[in-house]
């Protein structure tokens, strides 16, 4: 009981657009707890990460203890506690990726991104995984993926230039 | 039997099939009017004349799973598995990128067939882009009055919920789903009872596959006798095989079962690439056992590729060639168990930690003998001691390699580099 007040004064801190769209979600099941995941993808989409609050907020609009959220969050590898670069580049490692080059596309994006030990560019634009969990796209090996979408049949030089060329289109954005 | 003998790629060329409109300008939606008519019964009958078995990796008889579900017990669900995860798949995601709508048809008919009131597809988190084109054809499926309440004036209603998960390959594991699903972290549930009996919210619960469900539009409209003839009399229908590795042109391919080889499979993506040798295949997904050039004439019958040693398992072929170190692919794929262990059991978690650390020492060319040893021996601890399969093929593809490439294995130990990578790089 103790801890309610707390609760909803971090509910406070969503926007009422991501508390719309967790009540539309908790409406949407037979039973409010499925609505975890996709309300988790609704904060982290608003704020690129999932911050400890976050967790707190998402555990009351659903009527659930925070323990019970974080178990989830801390669970599943896409969901971030810590605030990510602005892209976040997956490099699938996996078989059908490694038998066509994906180390040495790995290994050139290290070099000329000047990655520091946890994968991040030093200006905050990327976050690069070496992902070991096949990415589905085996057909245009080696391949990665940037946010939500898949770039095939890469060589580490096309790969290189594809992540400069967002950076210089950010840029240009901004 | 349709002319091209193909089903699930029938549409290939057909503008628009990623829209509703599309697909219906060449007869889409008009299975699910046809179930509609002929009632969910019958629509039970011809998948089971169909012969159909599961595409997720078992190969379970779709319509014996079906059968399953207690009679007078409501409500029931339909999950639709397209998690999608296991290494050198990708056939759900062409499935769901090119065909979404015969894809939805699909799950509509099944859910009538089942008469369940929610559907739910659960998608892997980083199919982010095909989630959404999902959403926005699920949103045309409601407004043309195939979900929803009353569908087609049938009195049957149903939900259609296109649920994305968040990376875990576990989450590909039929109880693991639904844990995931019901909002929990991913880990299996003990079986029995199985789904269908006590499956989501503890109510009866049919999970299939993508490329199972994509199937039944053909089914529904052709038959299941049409269905089945495409195959042969043990291995039904088409498959859509995932081809990739060292093959000139990897891609997806759909052939009919048992009169297509391996070697078949190959050609279609161009042989092997730069002219190289064949050195081996790994069939069914990065669970399975690998095989080697006698196989190449085994055809893609269900028996005959476990009468080889291993499994069509959810339809990848990954292909070697003869400048593979196997034990470098044997690392890949401990490496990615390893990640992919949910916790739950002590041989899984701690047996992929063990396996993935003797694989680093052995590639890297430090591990001693009696290490390579004790990799059998850990193997040996995980295969069938693990409370969901994910341990127990965690070992198949290293052990099976192993047995298949025993001096490989061992020319690793105290050579201090990868052999087979030393050698190429000091012959050329
Ligand atoms: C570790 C593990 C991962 C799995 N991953 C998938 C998957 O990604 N997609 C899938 O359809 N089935 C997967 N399966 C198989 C499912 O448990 C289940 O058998 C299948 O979805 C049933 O559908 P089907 O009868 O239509 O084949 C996996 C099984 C295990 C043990």
């Amino acid at each position: 009981m103790a801890d309610l007040p707390t609760s909803s004064k971090s509910a406070e801190m969503l926007d009422t657009a991501t508390i719309r769209r967790i009540a539309d979600m908790k409406g949407k099941y037979p039973e409010a707890r499925s609505a975890v995941l996709p309300s988790l993808w609704a904060v982290q989409d608003k704020l690129g990460y999932l911050p400890t609050w976050s967790l707190e907020a998402v555990a009351s609009q659903l009527g659930l203890l925070p323990s019970d959220v974080e178990a989830v969050s801390s669970f599943y590898s896409m969901y971030f506690n810590h605030r990510p670069g602005r892209h976040i580049v997956q490099v699938c490692l996996n078989v059908s990726c490694g038998l066509r080059g994906a180390d040495e596309l790995l290994e050139q994006l290290r070099e000329s991104l000047e990655l520091d030990d946890e994968g991040n560019t030093p200006d905050g634009s990327f976050t690069i995984e070496g992902t070991v969990e096949c990415l589905g796209a085996c057909g245009g090996a080696p391949m990665l993926q940037v946010d939500r979408y898949s770039y095939v049949d890469l060589t580490p030089e096309t790969a290189v230039e594809l992540v400069q060329g967002i950076r210089a289109e950010d840029g240009r954005r901004r | 039997m349709t002319e091209s003998g193909l089903v699930l790629t029938r549409h290939h060329g057909a503008p628009d099939q990623t829209t509703l409109a599309g697909y219906e300008r060449v007869g889409g939606y008009g299975a699910l009017r046809r179930a509609v008519q002929i009632g969910p019964d019958e629509v039970a009958v011809q998948v089971k004349a169909s012969g159909l078995r599961g595409r997720g990796g078992a190969a379970f008889p779709t319509a014996t799973k079906w059968s399953f579900l207690p009679k007078e017990t409501f409500p029931r669900y339909l999950c639709v598995n397209a998690d999608e995860s296991e290494p050198g798949c990708f056939k759900d995601r062409v499935l769901m990128e090119e065909y979404p709508h015969q894809f939805l048809e699909g799950v509509l008919i099944a859910a009538f067939a089942l008469r369940v009131t929610h559907s739910f597809i659960y998608i892997r988190g980083e199919y982010r882009s095909q989630r959404e084109l999902l959403e926005r054809a699920v949103e045309e499926v409601y407004r043309a009055g195939y979900a929803g309440r009353d569908v087609l004036g049938s009195g049957w209603g149903c939900e259609l919920i296109v649920h994305g998960g968040a990376g875990a390959y576990i989450c590909g594991e039929e109880t693991a789903l639904l844990e995931s699903l019901e909002g929990r972290r991913g880990q299996p549930r003990l079986k029995p009872p199985f789904p269908a009996v006590k499956g989501l919210y503890g109510q009866p619960t049919v999970v299939n596959n993508v490329e199972t469900l994509s199937n039944l539009p053909f089914i529904v409209e052709q038959g299941g006798a049409a269905y089945a003839a495409t195959g042969t009399e043990a291995s039904p229908g088409t498959r859509l095989f995932c081809v990739s590795g060292h093959v000139e042109h990897p891609g997806t391919f759909e052939v009919p079962m048992g009169r297509t080889t391996f070697r078949d499979l190959v050609e279609l993506a161009g042989g092997v690439w730069k002219g190289r040798k064949f050195k081996a295949m790994q069939p069914g997904g990065g669970s399975m056992q690998i095989l080697g050039p006698e196989h190449l004439d085994t055809p893609l019958d269900f028996k005959a590729v476990a009468d080889a040693g291993s499994s069509l398992g959810a339809g990848a072929l990954v292909v070697m060639d003869e400048s593979t170190c196997v034990v470098n692919v044997a690392m890949r794929l401990v490496d990615f168990y390893r990640h992919e262990s949910c916790g739950k059991c002590v041989p899984c978690r701690e047996g992929t930690y063990f396996e993935s650390e003797l694989m680093h020492r052995l590639e890297a060319g430090v591990a001693t003998r009696s290490e390579l040893a004790d990799l059998s021996d850990v193997c040996a601890n995980m295969d069938g001691r693990c409370f969901c399969p994910l341990g127990d093929t965690a070992t198949w593809f290293v052990m099976s390699a192993y047995r298949r490439f025993p001096e490989e294995f061992e020319m690793h130990c105290g050579a201090g580099v990868c052999p087979v990578r030393y050698r190429q790089e000091v012959m050329v």
